[in-house]
């Protein structure tokens, strides 16, 4: 792969110009919210800033929820597969232990 | 007019008897020719009922067409062209029947005009969908498979039950508004849910979809939901609690989207939290609300659609669809690159995409009618979509760190699809008139002022700076290889578990109480035998002789006593 073609993202200039045309928007949208007058509806509306700043501490407070959500929601790729493998096999072994003590009755096997 | 009468779900049965039984160009041309077809039909068929027919004592409307049910059959023949153009690849029979099967259930039961009608292609909807999920025919997609056809069917038989009482108390099966006043209300308000994906009924979908063939979740992702929400707004339109389910439904998903390994699940996420503003929309039930909802189910199903031909483009050129095994694809794959950035644009409702004309409404029906918190939190999930499925699908499938894979474009019949659909979607962002005089009301509304467009923009633009600040700090969750627990847990393990644990004891003490009940036996058998075991006992094995000759005695008295009284 020594001498494969070089893709635009290839070179970190690129990703660097890409970066900084989000960051010049993102001021330039942010600068529009003083020259640009709404119809608001609600009062929160008014405010300076308010759409950017709830988009931005939104996703910032999604991502970090989710990343904790981790702890607890995560699992094995094979949990569901593997496991109620497992517990089948060991079902069976239960019960091969248990059924000579009862003498033969497979009622409840 | 003799063709007034065939109803729309027709030609696709009569498609796929004939798909069943062609191969090769001539099955492609039929299937590509039904939908044609089937729309240059609806496109002039007029408001009113066409086809009425008594059953028992009650009047059956199975084909009633007005603008509610126009506009999802609109979309629905437009989903089926597409997703058919996107599968004609395929040389599998028995899915390219299924999928003609499900399309035509589909737009049965949004021309359905009564809730029998309704319950027969509600359970037609389950029964040859399913058919998509087992063809990719892996043990996890057959069991996947039978999870999604269990809880549909039960969808269905809650609403069979809810029809019922419906024509016990109102004498007629007409299905028009319904509301949550009776039992029957609440039962078809259920049945609908499930198949809505309400919170804690949202798991067949998240199971089942990923699970399906590449072109399968195609079209899969079209017709059940948004059935449902086509059957909400016709029954329980400006029903309050529709507000906050719709509102948990857009806000809880977006979470889970986030952590979710397999892109296509992401996607499946990101559709329960679309309908989630759908079902607010008919939650609020103004003029706006239903417009938005209607319109935004329109547009959902094309830029959900494309979002997943191009995933599915992924997954059939690499073999691969989590996000741990995938990047850098853009070199190899541009045109699905640039295709799936329109549908990852659309469905951010970016303005001059067509999420933008429709998800606004709902937005701005919200604000109007005092749902403060509710606009929150759908401001919220605006954000959080534009982050999974805006920026998380096409980042880390055709971008982020190179995985090596070297393919190329998926065959020019998916590009094809994923071109008309994009197409689409941009055409509907520029020009949202057209889409607007189909819907059910006139409402003026327009979403190009500046305020809207502004927010708007404001909105994703940092929401972007969000990810790349994540990203650059490490903060960012990595694509891990892992299952995440959801609701599905209750019922896959947790029920179970429970069950086997039950049975486990109830067995334990079933072997018990017999044992205890033998020893039991035993002693008082052992007790009685000892008691009466002595000689002359009851159960004694030796009698003496002279006993004997006491009995004989006996009975030779008796004898001589009845000789004496005959």
């Amino acid at each position: 792969m020594g001498n494969e073609k070089k893709y635009f993202f290839d070179n970190p200039k690129n990703v660097k110009r890409v970066l900084r045309a989000l960051y010049v928007s993102c001021v330039f949208l942010f600068l529009l919210d003083f020259a640009i007058h709404r119809h608001v509806i609600h009062s929160w509306e008014t405010l300076w800033g308010f759409y950017p700043l709830y988009g931005f501490v939104g996703c910032v407070v999604l991502v970090l929820v989710a990343k904790w959500m981790r702890t607890f929601l995560m699992r094995s790729e094979d949990y569901y597969t593997n496991e109620g493998k497992a517990d089948f096999d060991e079902k069976l072994s239960v019960d091969k232990k248990h059924s000579p003590k009862i003498g033969g009755h497979d009622v409840d096997a | 007019m003799w063709m007034l009468e065939i109803p729309p779900f027709l030609p696709f049965f009569i498609g796929a008897l004939i798909a069943a039984v062609t191969r090769g160009t001539v099955r492609n041309i039929i299937m590509v020719a039904v939908p044609i077809v089937g729309a240059i039909h609806l496109w002039m068929v007029p408001e009113g009922v066409h086809l009425q027919l008594a059953f028992l004592d009650y009047q059956l409307t199975p084909y009633r067409a007005d603008k509610l049910s126009l506009m999802f059959g609109y979309v629905f023949h437009i989903a089926a062209f597409i997703a058919i153009i996107y599968s004609l690849h395929v040389r599998d029979t028995m899915q390219q029947v299924a999928a003609m099967l499900y399309a035509g259930s589909g737009l049965g039961a949004v021309f359905a005009g009564d809730l029998l009608t309704l319950f027969v292609f509600w359970e037609l909807l389950a029964l040859t969908s399913v058919f998509l999920i087992w063809a990719r025919r892996t043990r996890s997609s057959y069991v996947a498979g039978m999870r999604y056809l269990i809880i549909q069917v039960l969808s269905g038989v809650i609403l069979l039950a809810g029809a019922l009482f419906y024509a016990a108390e109102n004498g007629s099966l007409e299905f028009g508004f319904i509301g949550l006043d009776s039992m029957a209300g609440w039962l078809i308000f259920i049945a609908f849910g499930i198949k809505c994906a309400f919170p804690m009924a949202h798991n067949w979908l998240t199971d089942a979809y990923p699970e399906a063939t590449v072109t399968g979740t195609v079209f899969l992702s079209a017709f059940t939901t948004k059935v449902a929400v086509y059957a909400l707004a016709r029954g329980y339109p400006g029903t309050e609690l529709l507000v906050y389910i719709g509102a948990a439904m857009t806000c809880f998903p977006i979470f889970f989207a986030v952590i979710e390994n397999d892109l296509r699940r992401v996607l499946a996420y990101s559709l329960i939290n679309q309908v989630g503003f759908m079902v607010v929309g008919v939650g609020i039930g103004t003029a706006l609300a239903i417009n938005g909802a209607v319109s935004h189910a329109f547009n959902d199903v094309i830029f959900k659609g494309l979002l997943f031909m191009t995933m599915g483009a992924v997954l059939h050129m690499t073999g691969r669809i989590n996000g741990s095994d995938l990047g850098g694809l853009y070199k190899t794959m541009p045109k699905t690159t640039v295709l799936c950035i329109v549908g990852a644009a659309s469905i951010s409702a970016f303005p001059l995409f067509s999420g933008f004309v429709s998800k606004s409404m709902v937005m701005s029906a919200a604000l109007e009618e005092g749902f403060d918190w509710i606009w929150l939190a759908l401001l919220f999930a605006s954000a959080g979509v534009f982050h999974h499925a805006g920026i998380k699908i096409p980042y880390f499938a055709f971008f982020a760190h190179d995985s090596g894979i070297r393919t190329s474009d998926p065959p020019n019949n998916m590009l094809l699809a994923m071109l008309i659909a994009a197409v689409l979607c941009i055409a509907i962002g520029v020009y949202p008139a057209a889409l607007y005089s189909l819907l059910p009301y006139d409402t003026g509304y327009n979403p190009y002022d500046a305020t809207h467009v502004l927010a708007q923009t404001q909105l994703l633009f940092f929401s972007a700076l969000a990810f790349v600040w994540l990203n650059l700090r490490g903060l960012y969750p990595p694509e891990l290889r892992s299952t995440n627990l959801d609701f599905d847990w209750t019922y896959r393990r947790l029920l179970p578990g429970a069950l086997q644990k039950t049975f486990s004891i109830i067995w334990k003490a079933d072997r018990a109480l017999r044992l205890a009940f033998l020893v039991k036996l035993d002693l008082s058998l052992d007790f009685l035998s000892r008691r009466h075991e002595g000689i002359s006992g009851l159960l004694s094995r030796t009698y003496p002789a002279g006993s004997m000759v006491m009995w004989v005695a006996v009975i030779l008295a008796a004898y001589l006593f009845l000789s004496f009284i005959h």
